[in-house]
């Protein structure tokens, strides 16, 4: 195999069983994202348009529909002679074989495969994050500082930094300390779970906390604070632009929003970063006479009679006269009935709505609202909170 | 159908198209929001099972090319069989080289293709349909060539027709090329099922003779000795064969029912895939009765129009029975009736363009109107 440069390892193994009804079926990297996308597009896109044309995803949970959405990674243009995407299971060995036990653990099992490419650096990534970003300027941050490290950072709000783990810092990006979840944080420059890495001493590493029976094998967790604690030189990378880590049903539903809007955090329309997925063939959308579209993305294939305002429609959508969908999230194929009310929800894919359903409060509130995927919802009836099948009111 | 082989012939009349097949064969000219031409017949012989198809081209083929690239997005990238596009060879042995003489230049294709029996269409007739049921028919005749028609030509007669005269058992016994007074009204789909040996048979002597073309010349000619049949056609058609059936043919895809006939009926159409992200609609945004494609941004009003992949419309904009073709720019409080934009145009704030229902007003490609 010729040797690469950079070989990226997504973490794509992940249950999010936090996103509830949404992963019943397929992993959190797989569930579908702004109207087109699903989760893991991004980090695929950001490699490809990175110039990172060898890229390892390691799956676990419910790696079907992820398998058979990556395929040979054609859509991705991660389909090369030499590299491409490689969907990496844990797998069973001459001396047996086991779960991956942690994100650290998951690389540390795939050390054949990272070997193949003689790569003097390994990044690694998070398949569920929202976010578009050069990992060839990150890369080259790392060898200007000659780091053994390099940590990607995001700012967050003050009072949100005791939910991440958080950075310290000198005046050169060198990390002085990581605090996972710190109770009275001392900086406010968030990890984003992207790491590049020296490979040889990553493998090093690697192989030390394997043997390390007290060890989680985390990277978070295990791995930084050791190579921290040892001296390391560490730095962080400051990231601005658009990142969101969708692990919620909230989040999910907030990263959707903030797409809408004029001025968009995120803008899916540049030419020059495209973000990839696989395309399904579909028609134009169909906007009729009696539609009333406003601030929303609507994908092909969708048919729209009713109304419609700050939502977003996935491919296949069909909405019946005198519907009203506001501040929602519509997944493939969902087929919505006439005199339909939905307001503030997600709906899981190929669900069908009858006529005269309400879905979500009645008023503007904070709750989100959420219907799991092939469901059919009879008429006239009334769902608010997670809803998977049982009986309706 | 893996033993039926699909060519595809784009040397076809486009006098009548103005700046649309200025740069392009027919067979690429946009349709429908996101496709060519060609992807209509290229889709329903694919949907049919068939994975080797030829291509003949004639000249101004770069659009195409790049439209079809390896066929990977219509599943025709295969080690055996899958697309190929047969040009010219650069021997010009006629001044007026019809399509007989481009289909001859290529014998060694048909010949060399391991199945035996040809579907042979252009790409000027659009519809959805089901190559499997002709081919069924064609067995059940057991004709030596079937034409695929449509009893009624759709639309006012424009003259550009081949018309066929069938007997009440179907068979065709008269075949009639772009009469100024129509005698018939079976329209002829120019789509050809036949044994390849027959085909190649029929191209070299009508080559030696002299011929050169092959509805006017060989078809006519063997009429009385072959066992030629007519498939009735019964779904949707849209006849390509001037601008006016073309704005007319795109207006009509406005109504759901002929839309998803069209989209939908024997199997999807493929075309290029295109990584455009869902279309945004803005809070100004109004629009009605249209078919949008993917990665447009509208914050205008859009009536009864069709927009590419990529349009923007800008605040104030009305557009209304219009076809605005890929990455097209419409700026601020334009008024657009009756405009067909071709690809990558930009206008800027303020125009007011106008064409009649009859005579759209065409923009050609890459115009700037400042």
């Amino acid at each position: 195999m010729p040797k690469k440069e950079c070989v990226a390892m997504i973490l794509a193994g992940g249950q999010g069983s936090r996103l509830s009804v949404l992963t019943k079926r397929v992993a959190k990297p797989a569930v579908p994202f702004g109207g087109k996308y699903r989760i893991i597009d991004f980090a695929l896109s950001n490699c490809t348009n990175s110039g990172i044309d060898t890229v390892g995803v390691l799956t676990q949970y419910q790696p079907l529909a992820l398998n058979a959405y990556i395929g040979i990674g054609s859509s991705w243009d991660l389909d090369r002679r030499s590299g491409g995407v490689s969907i990496l299971p844990p797998f069973v060995r001459a001396r047996g074989g086991e779960w991956y036990k942690g994100t650290a653990n998951a690389v540390y099992q795939n050390i054949d495969f990272i070997e193949t490419y003689k790569p003097e650096y390994v990044l690694i990534l998070s398949g569920d994050h929202i976010y578009k970003m050069d990992y060839a300027k990150m890369l080259d941050f790392h060898k200007e500082h000659q780091a053994s490290a390099t940590i990607g950072v995001i700012e967050v709000p003050w009072d949100e930094a005791s939910r991440f783990g958080i950075m310290n810092v000198d005046e050169d990006h060198l990390i002085t300390a990581f605090e996972e979840k710190p109770p009275k944080p001392k900086s406010n420059l968030a990890s984003m779970g992207i790491y590049i890495f020296n490979w040889p001493l990553l493998r090093d590493y690697l192989l030390d906390d394997e043997n390390d029976s007290d060890s989680s094998n985390d990277f978070g967790k295990d791995v930084i604070p050791r190579m921290l604690s040892n001296g390391e030189p560490m730095v962080a990378y400051p990231f601005q632009g658009y990142w969101k880590d969708v692990g919620t049903l909230d989040s999910l539903w907030e990263a959707n929003m903030d797409l809408l809007g004029d001025d968009p955090g995120l803008d899916l329309n540049d030419r020059r970063w495209r973000v990839y997925s696989v395309n399904p063939t579909q028609p134009p959308q169909f906007l009729a006479h009696s539609a009333e579209v406003h601030n929303s993305l609507i994908n092909e294939g969708c048919i729209v009679y009713g109304q419609v305002e700050r939502s977003v429609l996935f491919p296949g959508v069909r909405i019946g006269i005198n519907s009203t969908i506001l501040d929602s999230v519509i997944m493939p194929n969902v087929h919505i009935a006439e005199n339909v009310t939905i307001r503030k929800a997600i709906i899981g894919n190929d669900t069908i709505i009858s006529d005269g359903a309400v879905i979500g409060e009645a008023t503007p509130s904070e709750q989100l609202t959420v219907v799991g995927e092939e469901l059919i919802i009879p008429a006239h009836s009334k769902i608010t909170g997670i809803y998977d099948g049982e009986a309706v009111t | 159908m893996s033993e039926v082989m699909g060519v595809i012939n784009l040397a076809e009349p486009m006098d009548n198209m103005q700046y649309l097949t200025e740069h392009r064969p027919l067979g690429a000219v946009p349709f429908g929001g996101r496709y060519r031409l060609v992807d209509f017949t290229l889709s329903n012989m694919i949907n049919a099972g068939i994975q080797n198809v030829g291509i003949f081209v004639q000249d101004r083929y770069r659009a195409l090319m790049d439209h079809l690239g390896s066929g990977k997005d219509w599943g025709l990238d295969r080690l055996r069989d899958g697309l190929f596009i047969l040009p010219p060879d650069g021997h010009h042995h006629s001044l007026n080289p019809g399509d007989i003489e481009l289909l001859h230049r290529h014998l060694d294709y048909f010949e060399k293709s391991r199945q035996d029996t040809v579907v042979m269409t252009g790409t000027s007739m659009i519809c959805n349909l089901d190559f499997k049921e002709v081919l069924a028919y064609h067995k059940e005749k057991d004709a030596e060539i079937t034409i695929v028609y449509k009893t009624g030509v759709p639309g006012p007669y424009e003259g550009l027709c081949t018309l066929l005269d069938l007997t009440s058992d179907q068979r065709v016994t008269g075949i009639e090329v772009d009469p100024v007074i129509p005698r018939s009204r079976n329209l002829s789909m120019q789509m050809y099922i036949m044994d390849k040996g027959l085909l190649m048979e029929l191209l070299d002597q009508s080559v030696s003779r002299g011929e050169t073309d092959w509805v006017k010349d060989c078809l006519n000619r063997n009429l009385g000795q072959l066992r030629v049949f007519g498939y009735p056609f019964k779904g949707y058609l849209g006849k390509i064969a001037s601008l006016q059936s073309y704005y007319r043919t795109t207006m009509e895809l406005l109504h759901p029912t002929i839309s998803r006939e069209l989209f939908f009926h024997a199997g999807l159409i493929y075309t290029k895939v295109k990584n455009e992200p869902p279309t945004k609609y803005h809070e100004s945004a109004n629009v009605k009765t249209s078919l949008i494609a993917n990665g447009c941004v509208v914050e205008g009003t859009v009536e009864n129009s069709v927009l590419f992949r990529g349009v923007k419309v800008g605040k104030g904009a009305h557009v209304k029975n219009s076809v605005l073709m890929q990455r097209s720019i419409i700026g601020e409080n334009c008024q657009f009736e009756h405009v067909i934009l071709d690809k990558d145009v930009l206008v800027s704030s303020g125009k007011h363009l106008m064409g009649a229902p009859e005579y759209p007003l065409v923009i050609r490609k890459k115009t700037v109107l400042s």
